[in-house]
């Protein structure tokens, strides 16, 4: 019932962050520090893809928006794809899908368009 | 005299001269030289007496009804035929024959087989036709209990009459059941089950007459008539409460299960939580369960508990999702700096209550929490209706539903009058399957439902209830009354110090006044079938008994028990009788011997003498399962009708 996490470094600046399980203060950690990791390694365009993710609740979004400024900071940035009908919900209802504007694939959220 | 004053006299007599008798056997007689098999011989007449006792208070209050006033004008009354694999022509000839009851009503059938070969048939003659809802799927069914809480949920008629798919009713059922529900408090009408397919010989038992006569009357007196599963009109209304009843019940064990769990680990998980803000929203939840349960021992309605809880997990869901938008807020607020682009979050009250919302909680993000939260939503997503008005504790769910509604004060009525018609089984096979899962049922029932810890029933309905149950133990008395007199015969073991003149003078005017009071009460009813069954059948009683406890207590399927349903081949049924078969050999074989070893002096020709008239009971009653085995159905006995 954990949180299973798959970075990949890809070519650029960019990553892929892969999760599968509820995104919750469990797992938070652990995704925070795969997004440090990214960034240290010189990777801070980091996709997240959320497509194997059922569930979020506001300790998951938290650490989403924690990354975002992480990898701003960077001069990089931080984008979601694949987000489920409960992730998305939570998005809209905090108005975060402003900040964090779902992409469909991980390919679109790559290229940002 | 008035009958009833007969009966009642009878039993006075019966119960002094029996209780007489066994005193005198426990306090004068054990020969505890052989105390293994004398003890278990005065165990099994005391288990006889008690029997005898609860037989003698049913019929203490035996009563006939007068007829019941005509059916009030508007009565809606839905007719529910249940079947689940009878032939489609068998359950249409029921189904078309409900149609013609002249009462006004809707006919349905309830079809757990789902066949489309008996729903086009249904359709085409105007026939309800209900299967099960898509809620089921993947859930316990409960078998026909279940069948029949689906169709309450699709009909809407204020009585309904229960019929199994062979039970054809006469077109007065209704005219002479329904008048009984003008009493407000009537929750079931039972009419008695009669089998058209049977010989007046009877050889498998099929036909119950001093159960459905005497036996309901009497319980009947008592307020203590119960549902039979068939031919039986029910208040739906009385359903229901029964149905909203249990529910609360079920939500009620649901809580307090899930908090007893929830506490410890909540506990461990508030130690193991990093964050101090999760460690603290822990504890306050721990410290709500323990309160809530707490509440619930002191015996706090349900409702305003759990509500409680709710509010106070909610608050500690708060404050988490609060300090999650803080810090949310000060990333950016960062982000905005660096950027001067997006602003700031925006939440307001209501967004915020719906982040800590049950199903959202980041308190959810532990799956024990998240357990105890949706057990404390009371909507047992565990079953498929939250609401189920028929008993579902036991394979037979009549018996504990009519006990549920006596609990809750309502009444029962036993209408002794024949208004269906039905199919025993025709081969001993199905018979001894059908007997055993009555019997298994009714085990159940009394080990789940014990009548003497279910509030709200009176001292007599507690007795009746206890009557039936009882009379499913005497299986290990029939092995009892089978072993003793061939110990003796065989090796002269006496259970008793003496078979003298003391112990005639006792027992021979009690088995006198026994059979007087049963000779009144069946009223030339032939009820000796009922009697050599109740007997013989020991191995499909001791049988119920060991399964029906190992499924309440270890929770072992039933179904280990219930034998395959093969009436095909009369060459294995004798398998099915083996015990008694070889009981009939040794009980032969030992009267010779016994014979000889008085004849030579070894043992009292007394002793000898009461033993093998003794043996020649026991044979003369197991000798009905040779009659069954012989038994050829219904219509070929009728062939040979002229060769008897």
């Amino acid at each position: 019932m954990g949180l299973d996490l798959d970075l990949e470094l890809r070519d650029g600046r960019t990553a892929v962050l892969r999760l599968v399980g509820r995104l919750t203060m469990l797992g938070a950690g652990d995704v925070r520090a795969a997004v440090d990791r990214a960034v240290d390694a010189g990777h801070p365009l980091v996709v997240v893809d959320l497509a194997g993710v059922p569930f979020m609740d506001s300790s998951g979004l938290g650490v989403l928006v924690g990354g975002l400024r992480a990898t701003r900071v960077a001069q990089g940035d931080l984008r979601i794809a694949g987000a489920g009908e409960q992730v998305r919900a939570v998005l809209e209802l905090t108005s975060m899908d402003l900040v964090l504007r779902p992409y469909a694939h991980v390919d679109d959220a790559l290229r940002g368009d | 005299m008035p009958r009833r004053v007969v009966v009642r006299v009878l039993v006075v007599l019966t119960l002094v001269l029996g209780w007489t008798y066994v005193a005198w056997r426990w306090s004068s007689s054990l020969n505890l030289a052989a105390w293994w098999i004398a003890v278990p011989l005065v165990v099994a007449e005391t288990y006889s007496l008690i029997d005898v006792t609860l037989f003698g208070l049913t019929m203490w209050r035996a009563r006939e009804r007068p007829a019941p006033p005509p059916p009030a004008p508007g009565t809606t009354v839905d007719v529910l035929v249940t079947t689940y694999d009878e032939p489609v022509d068998l359950v249409m000839r029921t189904a078309l024959a409900a149609q013609r009851i002249r009462h006004p009503h809707t006919t349905w059938v309830l079809d757990d087989g789902a066949r489309p070969a008996l729903r086009d048939a249904a359709l085409a003659a105007g026939v309800g036709y209900v299967v099960r809802s898509p809620d089921w799927e993947g859930r316990p069914r409960h078998a026909k209990a279940g069948n029949l809480n689906n169709a309450l949920l699709v009909t809407e008629g204020e009585l309904v009459l229960v019929l199994d798919a062979d039970q054809v009713p006469d077109p007065a059922i209704l005219d002479r059941t329904v008048g009984y529900f003008d009493d407000p408090r009537v929750a079931i009408v039972q009419t008695p089950q009669v089998f058209d397919n049977v010989p007046v010989a009877d050889p498998l038992g099929s036909q119950a007459p001093l159960f459905y006569g005497p036996i309901m009357q009497g319980k009947d007196g008592w307020n203590a008539a119960f549902f039979c599963g068939s031919n039986a009109v029910l208040r739906r209304d009385a359903l229901m409460q029964l149905g909203l009843v249990g529910y609360v019940d079920a939500s009620r064990a649901a809580v307090r299960r899930a908090l007893r769990t929830a506490r410890a680990v909540l506990a461990r998980a508030a130690r193991e939580a990093a964050d101090p803000t999760v460690a603290d929203a822990l504890t306050t939840v721990r410290a709500a369960a323990a309160r809530a349960q707490r509440r619930l021992d002191g015996g706090d309605p349900l409702g305003p508990v759990t509500y409680e809880f709710q509010r106070a997990v909610d608050a500690a869901s708060g404050t988490l999702v609060d300090a999650d938008v803080a810090r949310m807020r000060a990333d950016l607020e960062q982000i905005a700096e660096l950027h001067d682009a997006h602003g700031t979050l925006t939440l307001d009250q209501s967004a915020l209550t719906r982040l800590a919302a049950r199903d959202w909680s980041p308190l959810g993000a532990l799956e024990a929490v998240r357990d105890l939260l949706r057990a404390v939503d009371v909507d047992r997503h565990d079953e498929a209706q939250a609401v189920q008005p028929v008993a579902t504790v036991s394979v037979t769910e009549d018996m504990a539903t009519a006990m549920a509604l006596h609990a809750l004060g309502w009444r029962t009525v036993y209408h002794h009058e024949t208004l269906a018609h039905g199919l025993a089984p025709e081969d001993l096979p199905t018979m001894l399957t059908q007997r055993l899962r009555w019997a298994q049922g009714t085990v159940q029932t009394m080990l789940r439902r014990n009548p003497w810890r279910v509030p709200g029933l009176t001292v007599g309905q507690r007795l009746m209830y206890s009557a039936t149950m009882w009379s499913y133990l005497s299986g290990f008395a029939a092995v009892v009354y089978l072993v003793a007199p061939v110990l003796f015969l065989l090796f002269g073991v006496m259970p008793v110090t003496a078979w003298s003149v003391d112990f005639f003078a006792r027992f021979v005017p009690f088995l006198v006044a026994s059979q007087l009071l049963f000779l009144v009460v069946a009223r030339g009813l032939t009820t000796w079938r009922g009697q050599q069954y109740a007997l013989a059948l020991f191995p499909v009683w001791i049988r119920a008994c060991v399964t029906a406890a190992a499924n309440v207590w270890w929770g072992r399927p039933l179904e280990f028990a219930v034998t395959r349903k093969d009436g095909r081949s009369s060459t294995v049924a004798w398998r099915r009788v083996l015990p008694q078969l070889v009981a009939m050999v040794v009980l032969v074989a030992a009267v010779p011997v016994g014979l000889a070893r008085a004849a030579l002096g070894l043992s009292a020709w007394s002793g000898t003498l009461v033993n093998v008239a003794w043996v020649g009971y026991d044979l003369v009653v197991l000798g009905v399962v040779v009659q069954a085995l012989r038994y050829r159905g219904y219509r070929a006995a009728g062939r040979t009708e002229g060769e008897r």
